[in-house]
């Protein structure tokens, strides 16, 4: 175990965390202003790898790709907040699961329909591909830095426009109390279709992102939503900053997880036993990660009390 | 408008004419789907103790469909390679007898239920939610990585196993033995809704304060509405891994999960014969509509959500109304 290779496995979970605070960003914010668990975020996620697969495979420009990704996915949750979603704000969980479940049998099996069961691709651009030499000799996937990159000023940008701008001002007042906003004069209805459609397209372009480097195929989304909701039970519901530490805590305990476990597990017994139970370990590691925090702080690291 | 007692005996009537018609014409396929219909009631039959009566949104139930069926699949192949399960602190054999292997699967999925209680339980709402979804993941992930037991291949058992005087590869004799355990459960559930615990359990959902000041403990309520829960979708797994001679992951996955849940809301929360029907609707649809086309889920996606937008009640409310207390 070297250096070169711990913090080649902290840059991956760092990777995997910051692409987890995409998915959970949306989601921990259209809980947080609308009060609606949505289940179908991993299809916008896989709405948004698709578009960016199918637009790759036709003209061969990233940039169009992920721009695709962006708008497929926004339209997506636009369309279906406005035909289904905003029926659903005034009802009780389990309508919004039931919902919301019936959404990802639609969306899954519709997207089988037009593209097939075999999985796409979607090749890494030119330009990105390859490793890059970071201070201390270690070589690294320069487009696994571009998303570090790229998902932190997503982080950054999100920030702001919630503590800066007038939209911003809106969203957190909408989270506070929904019927003095919508006295004020703001059109609540229009505010909770920008949030969901912002929601997706922050999905849809993790899944694009990542869709480069995983394959892109049908029931992508659903793991992943699983992930983020891990996330958003540690980082507290409706946080953004829980969101954030949350994802990035997931992202390296799985991946260190991984390796450490099955390593460690060798001082104790023979090397075969260690790996074998070392990998079932290791994936239960980020579950028993959210056990610990809930027997500590069942509302999260930055939840408020229920 | 039928009364919801006498819409049940119909339901339960077409549980017993359809599998004997098709074995009096000889369709041995239709008496495997009644088959399978039974033993997603009672899947769904135990999701609806948690849901129904204790209001508790689990969307990890797959974790006791699973652990039920593995204690099928664990249990027989070690009986079938004739290994013994384990050596150490005492010797353990496999089994092929089934009430052996359902009072396994009962023990261990309660037991699940109990860990997974406990913690999902400090919370609710869509936190509990998220957390159960959540611990049914992690399962699922550990059956893969779980090498010794098939790991992502799952588990073949070339025999079906056995019961006492019964030849449970005859498809009619192992629907019977399902059916009567359905229904056991069933008449166990109705004499559950009217018990003191039952009651106690109704009213720590609606008002779990008022339920504390008269010194009851809602949350251990709710526990035990859980474990019981977990006990009957594990015995539920042991027979479905039995129906199919196959455990998987795929027993474990959140589409299960989800699917359970669907039982319950197509037929109606909180109604003993609820999830039932449900259960029943669904086998047809599946088999009907699986039948015109290959990507017969978005129509059922859309079935989904018309019942949640539209329908009040599942199938049972609409035909019968509002439920009656204490009927």
């Amino acid at each position: 175990m070297t250096f070169v290779l711990l913090a080649e496995q902290i840059l991956n979970g760092v990777q995997f965390g910051i692409m987890l605070f995409l998915m959970a960003a949306g989601l921990t914010l259209i809980f947080g202003v609308m009060g609606l668990i949505n289940l179908a975020h991993g299809s916008l996620y896989m709405i948004g790898a698709f578009a960016a697969a199918a637009v790759a495979g036709m003209t061969g420009s990233f940039i169009m790709a992920l721009l695709a990704a962006l708008i497929a996915s926004a339209a997506a949750g636009a369309l279906v907040e406005l035909l289904v979603i905003r029926r659903l704000y005034n009802k009780d969980h389990l309508d919004q699961v039931l919902a919301t479940f019936a959404l990802i049998l639609i969306f899954s099996e519709g997207t089988r329909w037009v593209f097939g069961s075999f999985p796409l691709f979607l090749d890494i651009p030119a330009s990105l591909s390859g490793p890059m030499t970071l201070p201390g000799g270690i070589q690294y996937p320069l487009y696994r830095l571009v998303l570090i990159g790229a998902g932190l000023s997503v982080a950054l940008g999100l920030g702001l426009m919630i503590t800066k701008t007038r939209i911003g001002i809106q969203i957190r007042a909408g989270k506070n109390d929904r019927e003095m906003i919508a006295a004020l004069g703001i059109n609540i209805s229009g505010l909770y279709t920008l949030i969901f459609s912002l929601g997706a397209a922050l999905a849809g372009l993790a899944g694009a992102l990542v869709g480069a480097i995983q394959s892109v195929q049908v029931g992508m989304g659903e793991p992943v939503l699983i992930l983020a909701f891990v996330v958003i039970v540690i980082g507290g519901i409706g946080s953004i900053k829980g969101a954030l530490i949350g994802a990035l805590l997931v992202g390296l305990t799985d991946t260190l997880g991984g390796i450490f476990l099955p390593e460690l597990l060798k001082f104790v017994t023979d090397p075969s036993t260690a790996t074998s139970i070392g990998s079932s370990l290791s994936s239960m590691a980020i579950y028993i990660l959210m056990g610990a925090i809930l027997i500590w702080r069942p509302t999260g690291l930055f939840g408020t009390k229920l | 408008m039928i009364r919801e007692h006498q819409l049940n005996k119909i339901i339960l009537s077409i549980f017993l004419i359809i599998p004997l018609w098709a074995f009096v014409t000889d369709e041995p396929f239709t008496i495997t789907l009644m088959t399978r219909a039974t033993v997603f009631a009672l899947a769904a039959v135990g999701l609806n103790i948690a849901l129904g009566l204790g209001g508790l949104v689990s969307l990890g139930h797959a974790v006791f469909f699973g652990i039920g069926g593995y204690s099928m699949g664990i249990l027989a192949c070690h009986a079938q390679t004739y290994t013994p399960l384990m050596e150490w602190p005492m010797l353990v054999s496999g089994s092929k007898s089934m009430p052996l292997i359902w009072i396994n699967a009962v023990i261990m999925s309660a037991l699940a239920a109990l860990l997974i209680g406990i913690l999902s339980l400090r919370t609710s709402g869509v936190y509990f939610i998220m957390i159960t979804l959540a611990f049914g993941q992690m399962f699922f992930f550990f059956s893969i990585s779980w090498s010794a037991y098939g790991g992502e291949d799952g588990l073949s058992i070339y025999i079906r196993n056995e019961f006492p005087g019964l030849n449970t590869l005859v498809p009619i004799q192992y629907y019977a033995l399902c059916l009567a355990l359905l229904c056991t459960v069933l008449w166990i559930n109705s004499r559950l809704i009217n018990s003191p615990f039952g009651l106690a359990l109704n009213a720590a959902r609606q008002v779990p304060e008022r339920v504390e000041t008269v010194g009851l403990n809602p949350m251990r309520l709710k526990l035990a509405a859980f474990i019981i829960s977990g006990a009957v979708t594990g015995l539920a797994g042991a027979l479905f891994a039995d129906l199919n001679r196959f455990v998987s992951p795929t027993m474990f996955s959140w589409q299960t999960s989800g699917e359970i849940m669907v039982f319950v809301i197509i037929g109606g929360v909180g109604r003993l014969f609820g999830p039932v029907v449900g259960a029943l609707m669904f086998v047809a649809l599946e088999h009907w509509l699986g039948g015109l086309s290959d990507f017969w889920h978005i129509y059922l996606g859309i079935l989904l959500l018309g019942i949640v937008l539209f329908g009040r009640g599942g199938l049972i409310g609409m035909i019968c109304g509002e439920a009656r207390q204490h009927e």
